[in-house]
């Protein structure tokens, strides 16, 4: 198990590289004139452009200078300078106010797809083709075919804005009442995903043989199902909810800008919309480091809860 | 409602300590409705096994998880019979009444030990389980029980290997796993169903004789359930050949090999390949089981049947009783069975 997750770990700097070097090209290489993007409309002086052209490096052309100037962010990346943004601000700061955000409205959206979709998961499994497993299927096949696109703001105008039960916005330093409506709207869809994958797993573990086993056994019904068939029935299940946190750390583009949430997500879109280099690079390159640490404690846990599995 | 009396002895006055009545069992699918089990009876007595032989879908297994109660309805419904257990009708019991006799009367063992066992509880785990559950133990006591259980079983270093899981065993020592499972809580009856079907062949014969040993040292009686002639002839006290979900011969191990009294038993004794006549081409029963949502008229088994008259297609044949408590539902018996002894 050491040696597994030393490997995986030496695997993960390679990959760290790998995706920090493809955002970083993807970003920059493309740029015609980074100093004009930067300045805007505006007309940018001799001495400002000079400024600048040292700088950032931009002395240095072609790949050489393309390399030169990678390493230069990494080293700087290695050291936890995360840089500045095209507007001057310590992207380092940025991340350190957008993320409690962010966790806290992931966090909601994992509870509400645990409390809900595993639990009504379970009962559909047990009771399958009841009218419960039916109208959660159709449910859950209504929400997973809406776009959070139409889902967040339709949620927004009704409950925020018509009926009032939640405030329609967060806006800046949220409060958790405030977070509880894009919480509930971001994990609809993993809660519709969670549902089904655990109905369709109880299903089949309720048929496995070792429950005809635990049933000659003499065990009551009960006990079969909570000890034997939900012990192995919600493997599959933890295993998506772990990868499915890690994507809602990464935060929510969509719901955070509906719900003007200063998370993440939010962050991140508006570095990609204003164009600003440096802040989207620097946010993925922490994003990319927390899909493959989640990624890795999910495979741990995978091997925690099946005993079948062995990272040898 | 009078209350019964609870026979202290295991079997009540000329009663059998287990006995079937005419049991009709179908599977309502949606393609339709399988006549699965068509009027099975069958005893077994105390410390007696009794093997019952046939095919793939002939219904042998469907009778043994109607007797422990765990057939998965739907699909199976019992439409008729009895199912008498010292006596008393276990069909006219309440759920909670069945589920106190799995296990403690008549316990059960299953073909392929790997996937019968939870994958994610250790060995120990899940014997102590039962202990813990049915008899009340504490997880200590559970556990030096699951111990000496796993000993009885003859798995080596039974102590060191409570905590591996059932994937760490081989074949043959996860069958042991569920044998001593089965046995933890003092059964009166054993049902194996196909127990050794899953393992090699060398590894067959050691289950068969530890099955065989426990079962004198525990004064039990066996229902072994199998398709293999081979294993039944060292350790069974009779045999009850099903085809198609009914009884087709009954009868004690010894004259049903040397004179089988159904074409169907005759065929599958003439199967086995024999030493001392090599370099013939093996005989086959001709033709497939039938589907049972459409069982042929009169007797099942004459679309196979190297015998079959016109009163095969027309008559279902009764249980011929042969003497000796033979029997076989045959319109031939007698002559099936004289040109068996002729051969």
């Amino acid at each position: 198990m050491f040696r597994y997750i030393l490997r995986r770990l030496l695997q993960m700097v390679l990959a760290f590289f790998g995706t920090t070097l493809i955002v970083y090209a993807l970003t920059f290489a493309g740029q015609g004139d980074p100093i004009q993007a930067l300045a805007g409309e505006r007309p940018v002086t001799p001495a400002q452009r000079a400024y600048l052209t040292e700088k950032y490096h931009l002395d240095a052309t072609g790949v050489g200078g393309f390399f030169y100037r990678y390493f230069d962010y990494v080293k700087n990346l290695l050291q936890g300078n995360l840089g500045e943004s095209l507007t001057g601000r310590n992207i380092g700061d940025i991340l350190q106010q957008a993320w409690p955000v962010t966790v806290q409205l992931a966090l909601i959206a994992l509870a509400v797809a645990i409390i809900f979709g595993v639990s009504a998961g379970v009962i559909a499994g047990i009771r399958r083709a009841s009218i419960f497993d039916n109208s959660t299927l159709v449910l859950t096949l209504l929400v997973l075919g809406i776009p959070t696109i139409v889902l967040a703001p339709l949620a927004q105008y009704f409950l925020g804005v018509k009926w009032q039960l939640f405030p329609p916005t967060a806006g800046s330093d949220p409060t958790f009442y405030a977070l509880l409506l894009p919480g509930i709207v971001l994990g609809s869809l993993s809660l519709a995903t969670a549902l089904r994958l655990t109905r369709a797993s109880v299903a089949e573990n309720l048929r496995a043989d070792y429950v005809r086993t635990a049933r000659s056994k003499g065990l009551v019904k009960r006990r079969i199902v909570v000890v034997h068939v939900l012990r192995n029935s919600l493997i599959p299940v933890v295993t998506f909810l772990g990868v499915e946190l890690g994507n809602l750390m990464s935060g929510a583009i969509i719901t955070e800008g509906v719900f003007n949430i200063p998370g993440v997500g939010f962050n991140l879109f508006r570095g990609i919309r204003t164009e600003d280099g440096p802040l989207v690079v620097g946010i993925v390159s922490v994003l990319v480091v927390v899909y493959l640490v989640s990624n890795l404690v999910v495979d741990v846990l995978y091997a925690v809860l099946d005993p079948r599995i062995r990272y040898e | 409602m009078t209350v019964q009396p609870t026979p202290a002895s295991a079997t009540p006055e000329g009663g059998h300590l287990l006995e079937l009545r005419d049991l009709h069992i179908e599977f309502r699918t949606n393609e339709g409705v399988a006549q699965v089990i068509n009027g099975v009876s069958y005893h077994l007595d105390a410390g007696e096994t009794l093997a019952v032989l046939g095919e793939s879908g002939s219904g042998k297994s469907v009778t043994a998880q109607a007797i422990m109660g765990i057939l998965d309805t739907p699909p199976a419904f019992i439409r008729s019979g009895q199912i008498l257990y010292q006596g008393q009708d276990l069909l006219t019991r309440s759920e909670e009444q069945r589920r106190q006799v799995r296990g403690t009367e008549i316990a059960m063992i299953f073909q392929d030990a790997l996937s019968a066992l939870n994958p994610v509880f250790p060995v120990g785990w899940q014997i102590g389980e039962t202990l813990r559950q049915r008899a009340g133990m504490s997880r200590a006591d559970a556990r030096r029980r699951a111990i000496e259980l796993m000993d009885l079983v003859k798995i080596p270093g039974a102590a060191k290997r409570i905590g591996d899981y059932p994937h760490q065993f081989s074949g043959g020592m996860r069958q042991r796993v569920m044998i001593a499972m089965a046995l933890a809580l003092d059964p009166k009856v054993l049902i194996a169903d196909e127990p050794t079907t899953a393992l090699d062949v060398t590894v067959q014969a050691q289950i068969m004789d530890l099955l065989a040993d426990l079962r004198r040292e525990l004064n039990m009686a066996m229902i072994l359930i199998t398709h293999d002639l081979g294993v039944v002839a060292g350790v069974a006290d009779r045999i009850a050949v099903m085809y198609a979900g009914r009884i087709v011969e009954h009868a004690d191990v010894r004259s049903l090999y040397k004179a089988p009294a159904h074409p169907y038993t005759k065929g599958l004794l003439e199967s086995i390949p024999r030493l001392d006549v090599r370099g013939q081409e093996l005989s086959t029963i001709k033709g497939l089981p039938p589907n049972l949502m459409r069982i042929p008229s009169g007797c099942p088994f004459h679309p196979r049947c190297p015998y079959v008259q016109q009163v095969c297609v027309d008559v279902v044949p009764h249980d011929l009783v042969l003497g000796d408590g033979r029997t076989s539902a045959c319109h031939f018996a007698q002559e099936v069975r004289d040109d068996s002894v002729a051969r």
